[in-house]
């Protein structure tokens, strides 16, 4: 009994935060042709976008945790997004052949592909995190992008990896890394982001998130972005909260980069190069640095915009539209359409002290 | 204090910065280099190991004019100039229109005087960009600034890439089209042989104008009132306002001296490779000559030469070995360099004070 008072009272807390995600999530299906109430109006081409745009969201998210909260400057999230990605693939393409299981192993080892390929980005973030110690500002931003790029030179070397493991003698293991098949691109993979499975998981890091910035642990970070020394003599661990926002933002970047990998069903190291981690850092600023809302706005909007300038015949200019109206922007708002305001069922009500 | 004790105090503090305290480090570090280029020597020989110390002085000499023209513009108002690499593809392409007619009029001396219109032109560019998109944001969030360097950057690629056919009157005449372009032969290739090294005079000429523009740019800053007014911005903007400094008009300058000397790279490059790619081709080199300048310690002249060099020949030897290796080794070379020392090789560490 306790425990349903305990959800009774959660909904009555976030009933419109409830309310909204389910509301979406049924518009969606209802357009989709799932729920057969009026003919299908999204094909797979607006659905495909439609999880770039939640993938996104968990991206720029995750990014804003870094930049945004915690202060620090990072521009090579793509490369945890690449480690993701392919850790994930490498688990239901190479390692086991997920298209050929049944229904929910499948998803059990999809979902279990998508945790280790975001541990696995998190250790890579916790490695990043340790030079914070001593860099901070444009040099650290550097060090990010060099990372980012490291990670995508790597994978493009897979061949030459291959036949120097060869060459030790290690045969298994350089017959793995052959088959990532770096400088052609991991091809076949399973189309397993589904929708629903896309968007849960962009609802939850929102919620992560959200309920990690509001913590203790938040609090810390939010300190360090405001002032590094007054938050040291405050006796926070300024290195220990860098490296968790570190950690925990390259998590969900490796969790978003396995999702993509399985909605494009096509991998190359080039699909993750500077030029994409840039896009993330765009619609974190255009969204507001330090705003989840931001985030999540900037990232849905700036997904469509290029596809929706494509589908009004404006192929030719589209790239040309897209950042015009970015610079111009930046220019009214500085500091982004929603600054560091939220939605006021993102944030947790306080309780009265008396 | 008296002004002679403070004199004195501050030579001190300079002295104690510039001793070598730890010059078992610099010992180790000279042997480390000095044993691979006995290993590279010794598996590929001295004449090989030559010919790529000239292709890498040509690479890092087009590195340095890009990288000077980043750090000067950082050294002053503190802003990563994404759009830098497109003002060298646009001075590159300028070159290439002139060059087109200069030969079409058989005019004598025609590489010097597409040169300097070229510079001339691309100064004018990148000045007014800085009027538009940099000047309104000065004192606004310094990361606004960087998102519209970055819009900046994408509409003068996605711009310029548009195709002649499809843009209306006024427009077609200025877009350069996607496709492949061969540059005009302004100078004749002669190649030399000297014991077995191959030596281009169009290599030469690289390495001597970039010599004379670095020692034109030392004299500016060092020896000119101009000068004298940007090294007064670059430290104390709100002291310059009040003896009377026109910060604006300094600023703008640098933009022109800064976008002029991309604009001398980009001819140069185009010169040495005798063809433009398409609108996209100042992505990469910018990058690699921001992450030269960064490697030379950010805002410093002399460092970005020094970087740049370093980055040049570096790559050279890498490519020569496999060509992936080449793209990582700069960033690898990064990383372990900003561990060690966190402002770059000739860059000032300063300590925060409360």
């Amino acid at each position: 009994m306790k425990i349903i008072k305990k959800i009774i009272n959660l909904i009555k807390k976030y009933y419109k935060f409830i309310l909204i995600t389910v509301l979406v999530y049924l518009l969606v299906e209802i357009l989709n042709g799932t729920i057969p109430i009026v003919p299908r109006l999204l094909n797979r081409y607006y659905m495909q976008i439609l999880m770039f745009a939640l993938i996104n969201i968990i991206m720029t998210v995750s990014l804003n945790l870094i930049n945004g909260f915690t202060g620090q400057f990072s521009i090579g999230h793509a490369g945890f997004m690449c480690i993701g990605a392919y850790t994930s693939a490498y688990f239901t393409t190479i390692l086991f052949k997920a298209a050929k299981m049944a229904y929910f192993p499948q998803l059990t080892l999809f979902i279990f592909s998508l945790i280790m390929g975001g541990l696995m980005a998190a250790i890579a973030g916790y490695l990043i995190g340790l030079p914070t110690l001593k860099l901070k500002g444009d040099y650290l931003a550097i060090i990010t992008l060099a990372f980012g790029e490291i990670v995508r030179s790597i994978v493009r070397a897979s061949d030459e990896i291959a036949a120097f493991l060869k060459q030790i003698g290690l045969v298994q293991y350089s017959e793995t890394i052959a088959k990532i098949s770096g400088p052609r691109g991991l091809s076949t993979i399973p189309a397993l982001s589904k929708f629903w499975l896309v968007y849960f998981i962009a609802i939850l890091s929102v919620i992560i998130m959200r309920n990690f910035i509001y913590s203790t642990h938040g609090r810390a970070c939010l300190s360090i972005r405001e002032n590094e020394v007054a938050a040291e003599t405050m006796g926070i661990n300024t290195t220990r909260y860098k490296i968790i926002a570190f950690s925990m933002s390259a998590f969900f970047a490796g969790v978003g980069g396995g999702l993509f990998a399985h909605v494009l069903r096509f991998i190359h190291p080039d699909n993750f190069s500077f030029i994409k981690s840039i896009d993330y850092l765009i619609y974190l600023y255009a969204g507001g640095m330090g705003s989840i809302t931001g985030s999540i706005l900037a990232a849905t909007g700036l997904t469509i915009l290029p596809e929706f300038l494509r589908v009004i015949n404006f192929q030719q200019w589209r790239m040309v539209i897209y950042p015009l109206l970015l610079i111009i922007l930046m220019l009214r708002k500085p500091e982004g359409i929603f600054g560091k305001r939220e939605f006021s069922f993102l944030v947790p009500k306080r309780k009265e002290v008396n | 204090m008296t002004k002679k004790q403070l004199s004195d105090s501050i030579n001190n503090n300079i002295l104690t910065y510039n001793k070598l305290t730890n010059w078992k480090k610099y010992v180790i570090i000279s042997i480390i280099i000095l044993f691979f280029l006995f290993l590279y020597i010794l598996s590929f020989g001295i004449q090989s190991f030559l010919q790529q110390l000239v292709n890498g002085i040509q690479l890092g000499s087009i590195y340095a004019l890009i990288a000077l023209g980043y750090t000067m513009v950082y050294g002053i108002v503190r802003l990563i100039n994404f759009a830098h690499g497109d003002l060298f593809m646009f001075g590159a392409y300028i070159s290439y229109f002139l060059g087109n007619y200069f030969i079409a009029h058989n005019f004598h001396y025609s590489f010097i005087i597409v040169l300097i219109l070229s510079m001339a032109f691309t100064a004018l560019l990148g000045m007014t960009i800085e009027r538009i998109a940099y000047r309104p944001l000065r004192f606004k969030p310094r990361l606004a600034a960087l998102i519209t360097a970055l819009g900046v950057s994408l509409f003068l690629e996605n711009f310029f890439a548009l195709s002649a056919d499809n843009v209306p009157f006024p427009l077609n005449k200025i877009v350069f089209g996607p496709r492949f372009l061969a540059f005009p032969a302004l100078i004749v290739p002669k190649t030399y042989n000297l014991a077995g090294i191959s030596i281009n005079n169009i290599k030469i000429l690289d390495l001597i104008i970039t010599v004379i523009l670095m020692i034109l740019l030392q004299y500016i800053v060092k020896k000119t009132m101009i000068g004298k007014a940007m090294r007064a911005v670059a430290f104390n903007k709100d002291a310059c306002l009040m003896m009377g400094i026109n910060i604006n008009n300094i600023i703008s300058i640098t933009f022109g001296i800064g976008t002029s000397l991309a604009a001398a790279a980009g001819t140069l490059f185009a010169l040495t490779y005798g063809q433009l790619g398409s609108p996209y081709l100042g992505i990469w080199p910018g990058l690699k000559a921001f992450i030269a300048a960064v490697l030379g310690g950010i805002g410093s002249i002399p460092g970005a030469m020094l970087g740049s060099y370093v980055m040049g020949i570096s790559e050279t030897f890498a490519t020569s070995i496999n060509s992936n290796f080449g793209y990582g080794i700069a960033f690898v070379i990064l990383i372990v360099v900003l561990i060690f020392k966190p402002a770059g090789l000739l860059g000032k560490f300063t300590k925060e004070k409360v």
